[in-house]
């Protein structure tokens, strides 16, 4: 609001040279205040038929076990802890875009952030869901807390890494959860007093009565700064904690203190290539082009090339270090990943992961969508195959010989993770149908600062640096949103 | 007239409305409260409105926490049952750590949200308290207690003047109850 303008060689958050505040607002709350396109109709219903397998699966891993699973005595821990760690990873991004990027003061979070959110909580409730489904009789799911009980007192084992690890995840849903609700209040009353009838009542009690008095803004932004510095260790810790399940534990190939940093990397990594995902194909169908340009899409694959290579940094560091330790044990374990049976899993998490994300260097790629949507699903599939990596070909191999095995999945197995992806794209598609998918408050922040008109409104003033007005409008060919000729009339 | 509780100025852009709120305390008109779409800063100064304290409760609530989930493992690992994992002291202060830190997240995250749901009065099924429905979508709002300032005519002209788009006289204070 203030009297001076943002420099004119940054580029628009906001594309588009008829958008007023009310624009905003109608353009955003489209798809929630009209009835589904056909589009979200089909998605919807391929979704929910996943999310019914995952039910079906997860029933029938309830009522028989988890010998329904293909766990052997060798390998115990497989698709379950790697679908865990996958969901969980995706829903660092999340958090991440809220809070990290508020703390750098990086405006094109406004944009992203609501749906970034959304995102973590659904992949959160479905790591979760892998949590509770492993146990094997998930109706003693309780005994995880720390709570008095019939047995003498004996309490949960607080050296474990899996108790620090149900209070990382379930303090990282519900702080999560309530940062995204507390950011929701003000756009749940912008649909509340847009509406009728029993609409208007439902959103009334959701936006707990919110006015936008000057008191409420000034304590809402304190809160979400605040918010956002404690959950910026938050979110690192979080997968952290999630490395310590196993590089606290003596297996070769889990025990390498590099874990913390490089699982946090590769959980950014995974994240953002899931929000580029999805949000890829929601700008398109929601008609939000204008809003998620094509600035956010690159400024998202520079850090998806940033994070891939840190990941392709602690593969090399792990390889390197797994030799220099001496410790033959450890060494064979390596060889054994890259050479052994599971060959296949480790290039292919090597080819998806740093060879692939390098690609992005080239402007081209970068800026076409369609690569850009390719490239984030094959991040994710690599991102699956780390994780099954780490967990299964540690495994396999054990002291000896004799009881070396391969693991191979049953039609439950798959069917606990293929539904849970259902189960995902169903709850995130919901959420576009009831709920902004853009921070309607935040990006109106945007608008008299960092919106295209406001900086063809600077360049017509005509006070701005020639050959900056010209490094801009050459930097406004990258999006597919800018209409082109408005620039050659100056 | 007398039937008026408030006036309120419509304004389509917050640079106009501020210039609005400059106006009317120029001319010492008192301004009940300033309704808008999305935070803008400087206006908690213009009407005096404190610093909040919000950071404090965070950082209480935060330090509770920490200490709360020392006790809680102090009493179950230390005093209460000692695990005997290979003679190792049960007193094991680095494990204690994650699990400190994610309770003064958690606490610091909900104490300090829930007092700012308390202060603020939000609660779920609140009924709203608005004035002018658009003020949460393109509209920045200026209210003035029209039985606290009468001179009626003078409030219409000065917020016209600064360039309210509109000027409403309301005969209840919350339009949302209707």
């Amino acid at each position: 609001m203030s009297g001076h303008n943002e420099s004119i060689l940054r580029e628009p958050l906001i594309t588009g040279n008829d958008i007023t505040y009310a624009k905003i607002t109608d353009d955003i709350l489209g798809p929630v205040e009209n009835k589904p396109n056909k589009a979200w109709w089909i998605g919807f219903i391929v979704a929910s038929l996943g999310a019914l397998l995952w039910v079906v699966a997860v029933s029938y891993t309830f009522w028989n076990g988890i010998g329904a699973w293909g766990l052997n005595k060798t390998v115990g821990w497989a698709w379950d802890i790697t679908g865990f760690v996958w969901w969980v990873g995706i829903g660092h991004a999340g958090t991440l875009i809220s809070a990290v990027l508020l703390l750098f003061r990086q405006n094109w979070r406004n944009s992203i952030n609501r749906s970034a959110e959304a995102m973590t909580i659904f992949a959160v409730i479905c790591a979760a869901t892998y949590v509770v489904s492993h146990m094997g009789r998930p109706w003693l799911a309780y005994w995880v807390l720390p709570l008095p009980n019939q047995f003498g007192s004996l309490w949960v084992n607080f050296n474990s890494p899996l108790v620090w690890d149900m209070f990382a995840i379930s303090t990282y849903f519900s702080v999560s959860l309530l940062f995204w609700y507390t950011g929701l209040l003000p756009d749940i009353a912008t649909i509340r007093d847009r509406a009728t009838g029993t609409r208007k009542k439902i959103y009334s009690i959701f936006s707990f009565g919110w006015s936008g008095s000057v008191k409420t803004w000034q304590r809402f932004e304190a809160v979400s700064l605040i918010l956002a510095g404690i959950s910026t260790p938050l979110v690192l810790s979080v997968h952290t904690i999630v490395s310590m399940d196993f590089a606290t534990s003596v297996i070769p190939g889990w025990h390498t203190t590099i874990f913390p940093p490089y699982f946090v990397a590769g959980a950014i990594f995974s994240g953002f290539a899931m929000v580029l995902t999805l949000l890829l194909v929601a700008r398109k169908v929601l008609g939000l082009e204008n809003y998620i340009t094509m600035f956010h899409i690159e400024s998202m694959n520079k850090i998806i090339i940033l994070t891939g290579s840190i990941v392709g940094v602690a593969y090399l560091t792990e390889f390197f270090i797994a030799w220099y330790s001496g410790s033959e044990y450890e060494q064979y374990a390596f060889i054994n990943r890259s050479t052994g049976p599971y060959w296949w899993a480790y290039w292919m998490m090597m080819t998806c992961n740093v060879i692939s994300p390098q690609l992005l260097w080239f402007k081209k790629i970068r800026l076409s969508i369609r690569a850009t949507w390719i490239l984030s699903i094959v991040v994710n599939i690599g991102m699956w195959f780390e994780r099954f990596v780490i967990i299964v070909t540690s495994l396999h191999r054990d002291y000896i010989p004799s009881s070396w095995a391969m693991f191979s999945p049953t039609w439950v197995d798959v069917s606990v993770f293929v539904g849970s992806i259902g189960l995902f794209f169903t709850l995130f598609l919901l959420f576009l149908r009831v709920l902004p998918s853009i921070a309607i408050a935040e990006v109106k922040l945007l608008l008299k600062s960092a919106s295209e008109q406001a900086k063809m409104k600077q360049i017509k003033e005509g006070h701005e640096n020639k050959e900056y007005v010209a490094e801009y409008v050459e930097s406004l060919e990258k999006f597919d949103s800018v209409k082109q000729e408005e620039y050659a009339k100056i | 007239m007398s039937d008026i509780k408030y006036i309120l100025g419509s304004f389509g852009d917050p640079v106009e409305m501020m210039h609005g709120i400059d106006k009317l305390q120029e001319n010492g008109v008192s301004i009940y409260d300033v309704y808008t779409p999305m935070p803008i800063h400087g206006i908690e100064v213009k009407l005096g409105i404190k610093r909040s304290r919000i950071d404090i409760a965070a950082f209480c609530f935060g330090i509770t926490g920490t200490c709360a989930a020392f006790a809680l493992i102090y009493f179950c690992a230390v005093i209460d049952w000692k695990v005997n994992i290979g003679g190792k002291p049960s007193f094991a202060l680095p494990d204690f750590i994650p699990i400190m830190f994610e309770l003064t997240v958690l606490f610091c995250a909900f104490g300090m949200v829930l007092t700012y749901y308390a202060s603020t009065h939000l609660f779920p099924g609140r009924a709203p308290r608005v004035m002018d429905l658009r003020a949460t979508d393109d509209r920045f709002v200026i209210a003035v207690d029209a039985k606290d300032n009468t001179a009626h005519t003078v409030i219409d002209g000065l917020l016209k003047d600064a360039g309210a788009l509109e000027v409403k006289y309301n005969e209840r204070k919350y339009i949302s109850y209707e």
